[in-house]
């Protein structure tokens, strides 16, 4: 390598960008840094103004440069994108990088609009000082001043940008970068709620902590498969493992070790344990925020991942996929019955879910492929609105996320109730709501592929988690409010806009998916 | 559109204009009435237009829903589909004209709500007879678990949480296993064909070419859906729960239609696309209708609660209708589908009778009631009507259903049908025992006496029973006439019913021979 660059007297040749297909991603990563800027310079009581205005517009306009791209595809169609990567081989924007971009914006926006909103609590969910102790009066006196940290607009800006590059990175070191641009900011924004902020400090820690060795993990995984094939490059990878003398070992290993720091990415048990404490402490548009969009970048990468480079070595990796799925949505599915408190047992049900991504996942099929990708857009939408109606039913400690405060909720407020019966319920699979067209899609592709034991198993965990769905829904309607109940906020703009948005796709997903899936499956990774 | 669609969507309007009537209890009732009469109205064009001898499917209509796995909304009718379509036509009127008076609602309960479910629960379950795309059946066989069960949980008795979340659960799963079996299917038509589809026709030519194996498992599938749902031991035990806790009106629902879903899926999906493991496995299928006969006929005489009773009853009849449907010979079919009907006549007849003692007595307990009659003789002598149509007298509907199970059956499985004749002789026992227990002797039990210091404990004074105990209204009449001129009629003139099923019946037992035929 040193020689190489010699020869070519030290002037590294500037790569060919094609500024078109990078530009959602540019727009959001840029935004972010403005934002950053915007902190430093504006005084306290015009930022929040500012930045929401930023971020929002950063957001659209970054599904606008998206929609141009799309429209402006050599052919018109959707199919015919450009099949090698953009930027040098670095970034590939394929058919699905474009369909999880989509999907990461239209979720990020309606995260975006959670965070921002201020109508709930007065000031926003998020504290005013991320530097504020847990306990104490003092502190909670300050906790309850109005304004809030605004840094947490940028944040998101950046986990969201560097979901969009971890999707479509092509080698795996832009992946690592890609994965630490995104996790850092969900770290801290973790630790910035306004309430119960000992929980959330714990949270931000124990995710850090965790992630932190889910990424060395990652990372010495790079180091082995680099040792293995002499390259980072996903395809180069492929290319090395057909058909050489090589040490197994080595593959062995690096995969293995890659496979799991996505696994902890996408809160696949076993490598869930994170999961609960975290979604229960964070701030809960941020706990929306993660639920949706961290998924779908972890999926997304894992498809690419498996796909690209490791297909050639999937017998390898197939049965202990197949036992993590398995496990993942025991996990899920068994633990979530023992839940008192709403947001973990949401929690539980995205380890569950994240156990049916993984069946989708190790489907390498072009119906294993959209399918996958169909269940993160549907998850995705589902799971933001269920946070957002989370954050609506409050009592004066804040959120009221014990479930026993839920009981007799119908009778208080039939909307929220039926809003939130809907989305349990395309939690659960039940038909005529997106979450049972993805779980079909992903089951029948599972199946056509001859995986019918691990389908039938996913169905009984369906089933099992089902149960703690419907206790909620039973608790909601058929049980007598406690007399100091909580009460139900009436949401503002915002956060009607998000909640409705995901209620809305829930319901045009399971009715109607035709479109969605037609985008789903509009072409395959870039080799 | 069709009259089927016109059927099928008719209620689910009337439930939209029933629901915001939240304040008059009686203008709800009167909407849901005249909504519920006029789908009864459109049955009659539906059953006329009906040719036995046409093609299998008849009323048909079909639109695109979702291509990429070639799935459409699509329906139509054969014969067993008309007569169960028929009945919900002819039940729901009748759970409408009850509620208010034999089924009182819980406390602050408007019957506005009640009524639009029960409204909207009948067009899911016609829709779900009409179906003729295997998944759309699968979506609306699960759909329409959604309104049974906050019917059971909402407006039911002091444990309808559990009941309704067992009855759900119970049903969920089987459903989610008949789709993985249903995507199988899927699969199986996209590897003959090239291409994947859920349309029954297509599916009932190809999926019958697959081997043994894959049809076992995919018939498994299946089975195990519509045995949960019809209930066959060992998968009976959320129907006497849900039952027992259920309003009335629900329970004929329940008993009456939905789970006849159950055994209708038996004979439109099971055996036409699994026809080789059909006769495989026949021989289990029969096992666990034999048990249930014995079972629910024995556990019937031996229960407290009336409600419950009639649960088990209803085991005790899936299992001959289950009998009579995989004994392949056409007698035993034709026997088992108008016994579906039957079935849902006479036991929703008893239910309603039953529902109206409790209304009076306040108590399901047997043992709380006796020597009725003499304060209700009109009452009793309904009672007996249906008891005895239960117990298949002849000159009531049930005993032709039931002979022509039997006397089929015996050709081609005569052990099995020997054991299930005993549980003729148990029928009846059970039902005259209630009827003894319940109606005759001395005026005696809690629930007509009336405990001192309750309230309604007001004593007549000539024979110490509540004064609140009457005998039947005319609007209970009206409901009950309808109900005693079918089981009555049909008992000595059946052939209107027969006839519709005949031809498809036939049909569907020729498959199972043919291949038996082509396999030898």
């Amino acid at each position: 390598m040193p020689q190489q660059f010699l020869a070519q007297g030290g002037a590294i040749p500037m790569p060919q960008i094609d500024y078109g297909a990078v530009m959602p991603v540019l727009i959001v990563l840029s935004a972010a840094a403005i934002g950053v800027l915007l902190e430093a310079f504006l005084p306290k009581h015009q930022r929040w103004s500012v930045q929401v205005t930023l971020s929002l517009a950063a957001v659209v306009g970054a599904g606008v440069a998206l929609g141009a791209y799309l429209s402006g595809a050599p052919d018109g169609g959707v199919t015919t994108f450009k099949a090698d990567g953009a930027v040098a081989g670095a970034i590939a924007v394929d058919a699905p990088t474009l369909f999880l971009w989509g999907t990461l914006l239209a979720l990020g926006l309606a995260s975006l609009l959670m965070i921002g909103d201020r109508s709930l609590e007065p000031g926003g969910a998020f504290v005013s000082q991320a530097g504020l102790q847990g306990g104490g009066l003092q502190t909670r006196e300050r906790a309850n001043t109005t304004g809030m940290q605004t840094e947490i607009f940028p944040l998101s800006l950046f986990a969201l940008g560097g979901m969009m590059t971890f999707v479509a990175a092509n080698d795996l070191l832009t992946m690592f970068i890609a994965l630490e641009v995104l996790s850092l900011p969900l770290y801290l924004m973790c630790g910035l709620a306004r309430r119960r902020r000992l929980l959330s400090q714990e949270a931000a820690v124990k995710y850090f902590l965790l992630g932190a060795f889910a990424s060395a993990f990652f990372l010495y995984g790079i180091a082995l498969l680099y040792g293995y094939a002499g390259s980072v490059k996903l395809g180069a990878i492929a290319a090395a493992t057909a058909g050489t003398d090589r040490s197994d070992t080595l593959l062995y290993a690096g995969i293995a070790l890659v496979v799991v720091g996505l696994l902890f990415k996408g809160s696949v048990g076993p490598f869930h344990t994170w999961t609960p404490d975290v979604y229960q402490g964070a701030p809960t548009p941020v706990t929306g925020f993660m639920a949706a969009c961290t998924k779908v970048a972890a999926f997304g990468a894992m498809l690419r991942v498996l796909t690209v480079a490791f297909e050639p070595a999937s017998w390898e990796w197939e049965i202990p996929l197949w036992l993590i799925a398995v496990i993942s949505m025991a996990i899920g599915a068994i633990l979530g019955l023992t839940q008192r408190d709403l947001k973990r047992m949401i929690a539980y049900s995205s380890i569950a879910h994240a156990g049916f991504l993984v069946v989708g996942a190790m489907t390498l099929t072009e119906d294993g492929l959209s399918a996958t990708l169909f269940y993160l857009l549907a998850y995705g939408f589902t799971t933001l609105a269920v946070f957002g109606v989370i954050s609506l039913v409050r009592d004066a400690n804040g959120e009221a996320t014990d479930l026993s405060s839920w009981a007799g909720l119908a009778k208080r407020s039939p909307l929220v109730a039926g809003v939130f019966t809907f989305l349990l319920l395309a939690l659960a699979g039940i038909p005529l709501t997106s979450g049972f067209i993805g779980k079909f899609a992903v089951f029948s592709a599972a199946i056509d592929n001859g995986n019918a034991a691990l389908v039938v198993i996913a169905l009984v965990a369906s089933a099992i988690a089902a149960f703690f769905y419907l206790r909620v829904v039973v608790l909601m309607y058929f049980s007598e409010p406690a007399p100091e109940g909580p009460a139900v906020s009436v949401p503002g703009a915002f956060t009607t806009a998000a909640i409705t948005l995901g209620t809305v796709a829930t319901l045009v997903l399971g009715v109607l998916p035709a479109f969605a899936l037609d985008w789903a499956s509009a072409g395959g990774f870039a080799p | 559109m069709t009259i089927l669609l016109a059927i099928i969507l008719l209620p689910l309007v009337g439930a939209a204009v029933v629901a915001p009537l939240r304040g008059n209890d009686r203008l709800a009732t009167a909407t849901a009435l005249g909504f519920s009469l006029a789908t009864l109205a459109l049955v009659v064009p539906l059953w006329l237009s009906y040719d036995p001898d046409g093609a299998r499917l008849q009323q048909t209509s079909s639109v695109d829903w979702i291509p990429p796995f070639d799935i459409h909304i699509s329906f139509g009718i054969d014969g067993i589909a008309l007569l169960m379509i028929a009945v919900i036509g002819v039940l729901v009127p009748m759970i409408i004209g009850l509620v208010g008076v034999t089924d009182k609602l819980p406390e602050g309960r408007s019957a506005g709500g009640y009524l639009s479910l029960i409204l909207v629960q009948q067009s899911l379950t016609i829709a779900v007879f009409a179906a003729t795309d295997v998944f759309l059946f699968y979506v609306l066989f699960e759909i329409m678990l959604i309104p049974m069960y906050f019917l059971i949980g909402g407006y039911g008795g002091r444990s309808r949480q559990y009941a309704a979340v067992k009855f759900f659960l119970y049903s969920f799963l089987g459903g989610l296993i008949m789709l993985a079996a249903a995507i199988g299917a899927y699969v199986q038509a996209a590897d003959q064909l090239g291409e994947g589809t859920f349309d029954w026709q297509t599916l009932a030519q190809v999926v019958p070419q697959a081997p043994l194996t894959t049809q076992i498992w995919l018939f498994l599938g299946f089975f195990l859906a519509f045995a949960i749902k019809a209930p066959l031991v060992p998968l009976h035990t959320w129907l006497p729960d849900a039952a027992g806790e259920a309003p009335i009106g629900v329970v004929v629902l329940l008993v009456g239609v939905l789970d006849k879903v159950g055994t209708f899926g038996f004979l439109r999906y099971s055996i036409p696309l699994f026809p080789d493991a059909s006769q495989e496995l026949a021989p289990l299928v029969l096992g666990l209708a034999v048990a249930g006969v014995l079972y629910g006929s024995t556990l019937a005489a031996g229960q407290r609660d009336m409600k419950r009773f009639i649960a088990y009853v209803s085991i005790a009849h899936f299992g001959f209708i289950a009998l009579g449907i995989f004994a392949f010979t056409t007698q035993a079919q034709v026997g088992a589908v108008t016994y579906m009907l039957n079935h849902s006549l006479a036991t929703g007849m008893l239910i309603i009778v039953i529902g109206m003692v409790i209304a009076r007595g306040g108590s399901t307990t047997i043992s709380a009631y006796g020597g009725m009659a003499k304060l209700t003789p009109l009452l009793a002598g309904l009672f007996l009507i249906a008891g005895l149509s239960t117990l298949s007298l002849p000159g009531t509907n049930s005993f032709v259903s039931e002979f022509l199970v039997l006397i089929g059956s015996f050709d081609t499985q005569p052990v099995f049908t020997a054991f299930a004749t005993v549980g003729m002789v148990l029928a009846a026992v059970y039902v005259l025992w209630l009827y003894q227990r319940v109606m005759q002797g001395s005026l005696r039990g809690d629930a007509l006496l009336g405990a001192a210091g309750g309230p309604g404990a007001v004593e007549a004074p000539e024979t110490g029973a509540k004064k609140t105990i009457r005998d039947v209204s005319w609007r209970e009449l009206a409901v009950l006439t309808p109900l005693v001129v079918l089981v009555i009629g049909l008992g000595f003139y059946p052939k209107p019913a027969l006839d519709v099923v005949n031809p498809v019946v036939g049909e569907t037992v020729s498959i199972v021979s043919v291949t038996e035929g082509s396999n030898e």
